[in-house]
């Protein structure tokens, strides 16, 4: 059942310790990671988004994070509210 | 550059070019129980004539001080963000077409971003301060700004001072309120920020001095004079020394943050548990959110329990000159004034007391005050299993803090608290080893986090009474696991060991630590 991009949707705040993940349409894989931890985390969170994008299916995403000091499973939590506004499922059109 | 490797391990240059040989660290107390390897440097004498001293501009002034080329400068950082002094002269020499000046100042507020243009600009090419934030920090964690940089505590660069090894040729102090002669003080004007205590040694031993107004007061100035007139060679009168609200601060509130606030609840526990706090008692805190809300618990405990403190220390908050109001301590030895609640305490409470920063931290003279100090609570960037502590170099490898009285107060108090959550953007806190050590863990009896007090395996003592009070304590390697199990541990920063960005001195004038380069 895999899922698409039909929309830009985002999760989380820019506050201290939290992310903000926003996923929008794309035609290919895009990744961009930034802010204070962004390379202390490059190959966790990498690692992280592809994992999940797997998960789900979905092959072509524009995947932003802004990472303000998130721990790993805040990060995956708001990435996961992200694509659940971001996706509609194939079956339902 | 040749380096060896120091007491802690750490590898140190044995000579900066351009600024001169230095010993590695051999232990806290190592180069003060030895015999004072510095002679002291011979000053001169001056003359001045009679009446005024009054120069017509910035400009006027530093031609007459007689400021060449290579020479030495300094400031105070008693201002704060708002001070307009120390960019309104180094503009004025840059268009003086000076080059090569050492910088000196007693710190660095963060607002001062500009320094970094007048070290592209070839007009600074040797830096010794107690910090760098900002944009300063990242250009010489990145080389772009490509200095040698002298980082010194309080106390360190008061002995610095006194030993020659910093020899000012000019300072120009701001002077919230000057007279014609010179007696200034920091405690009324418009710009009025409380103690002077760091300009007071820069006035004692700068081979000239400006006083920089903008409240030029009726010959003589009455009150609190911070520095005397004999120590000032010339008064330049400016519109403003900078914006009155970032130097006029208010009070800090006590903190709503519920991991600050466990935090000094812990702290507030194990200072009782060890019995320091007693009639009598002497104290420091620092200006943090954790370390100011130790102050509600130990206000109410010393009310109740009936307990007078002999004096408060330091850089002092309000909160602290509310305890002395209250007469919970019988004084206050006030180096520098956090916050402006404090300044009307200076100008009227007389056992509130303002102190130079050889006073408060030298460890080179007869006796500073942190040497008599039962109890200090300390900040931190990081802590390692070792109980070093960084107070300089954040998670990104940049230099962004200042060593202030860290080592010192530390080095000098009976029990010296640093308190730290236990993670902070996402990072673990407690290290296998600091980034850069500013403060030997030797000299460190416990780090207090949210979930847990650590206490150094020096202090068995310290050890048994908090035990015995059943607090919570618990073990470094332990709590750094638990906590690494949650935030995972960040990739290692990318250092280029061939370059240098800063030396850190230790308070007896040894390197401690090297910070490079980040790549």
């Amino acid at each position: 059942m895999d899922k698409k991009i039909a929309r830009t949707a985002s999760a989380g705040t820019v506050e201290s310790s939290d992310c903000l993940v926003t996923v929008s349409p794309s035609e290919i894989f895009l990744f961009e990671y930034s802010g204070p931890n962004s390379t202390a985390f490059k190959k966790r969170t990498d690692t992280l988004v592809r994992t999940t994008l797997e998960q789900y299916g979905i092959k072509q995403a524009s995947i932003t994070i802004q990472d303000q000091g998130a721990l790993e499973m805040t990060v995956r939590a708001r990435l996961a509210v992200a694509l659940e506004r971001a996706t509609e499922t194939t079956n339902e059109e | 550059m040749k380096m060896t490797e120091n007491a802690l391990g750490r590898k140190v240059p044995l000579e900066v070019p351009g600024v001169g040989a230095f010993a590695p660290y051999a232990g806290p107390f190592a180069t003060i129980n030895a015999l004072n390897p510095f002679s002291g440097a011979v000053h001169k004498v001056r003359t001045a004539q009679r009446g005024n001293k009054i120069a017509a501009s910035i400009e006027e002034a530093v031609k007459k001080s007689g400021l060449e080329n290579g020479m030495t400068i300094s400031f105070h950082h008693h201002l704060r963000d708002g001070d307009a002094v120390m960019p309104a002269v180094l503009e004025v020499l840059q268009k003086m077409g000076f080059k090569d000046l050492t910088l000196a100042p007693s710190s660095i507020p963060d607002a001062h971003e500009c320094i970094a243009d007048y070290i592209k600009s070839g007009l600074i090419s040797r830096l010794y301060t107690s910090g760098v934030r900002g944009r300063l920090g990242k250009l010489i964690s990145s080389g772009e700004a490509d200095i040698p940089v002298v980082i010194r505590s309080h106390g360190g660069r008061a002995r610095a001072i006194e030993a020659g090894q910093i020899s000012i040729d000019v300072a120009f102090l701001a002077a919230p309120a000057c007279d014609k002669t010179g007696n200034m003080s920091g405690s009324s004007g418009p710009s009025a920020c409380g103690s002077l205590g760091y300009a007071m040694t820069d006035a004692r031993y700068a081979k000239h001095v400006v006083a920089v107004t903008d409240n030029l007061v009726e010959y003589p100035l009455a009150q609190n004079i911070s520095i005397p007139q004999y120590e000032v060679d010339q008064v330049v009168v400016v519109d403003s020394l900078g914006d009155p609200n970032k130097i006029a601060t208010g009070a800090t509130r006590i903190t709503r943050n519920p991991v600050d606030l466990r935090i000094a609840y812990n702290t507030f526990l194990l200072m009782k548990a060890s019995g320091v706090v007693r009639p009598g008692y002497s104290f420091q805190m620092g200006s943090g959110g954790a370390s100011l809300a130790v102050s509600i618990y130990l206000e109410e405990y010393m009310k109740n329990k009936n307990i007078v403190g002999a004096f408060g220390l330091g850089g002092i908050t309000g909160h602290m000159s509310s305890m002395l109001e209250k007469g919970l301590f019988r004084t206050l030895f006030d180096v520098q004034s956090f916050d402006t609640a404090v300044t009307s305490s200076v100008a009227s409470n007389p056992n509130h007391t303002e102190i130079d920063s050889s006073w408060y931290a030298n460890p080179f003279n007869a006796g500073c005050l942190v040497n008599d100090l039962d109890c200090v609570i300390l900040s931190a960037l990081e802590v390692d299993v070792d109980f070093n502590v960084n107070v300089l170099v954040g998670n990104d490898g940049v230099l962004r803090g200042a060593s202030g009285g860290h080592s010192d107060t530390a080095a000098g108090a009976s029990l010296a608290i640093v308190v730290v959550p236990s993670f902070r953007g996402g990072i673990c806190s407690i290290k296998d080893s600091v980034k850069s050590i500013t403060t030997p863990g030797e000299t460190v009896d416990a780090i207090v986090t949210e979930r847990g007090i650590l206490i150094n395996p020096l202090r068995a003592d310290l050890l048994e009474s908090a035990r015995k009070a059943k607090l919570p304590v618990v073990e470094i390697h332990d709590l750094k696991a638990k906590i690494e199990e949650m935030t995972g541990i960040p990739e290692p920063i990318a250092y280029d060991e061939s370059k240098v960005a800063a030396v850190v001195e230790y308070r007896d004038g040894t390197l401690i630590d090297t910070i490079y380069r980040i790549k």
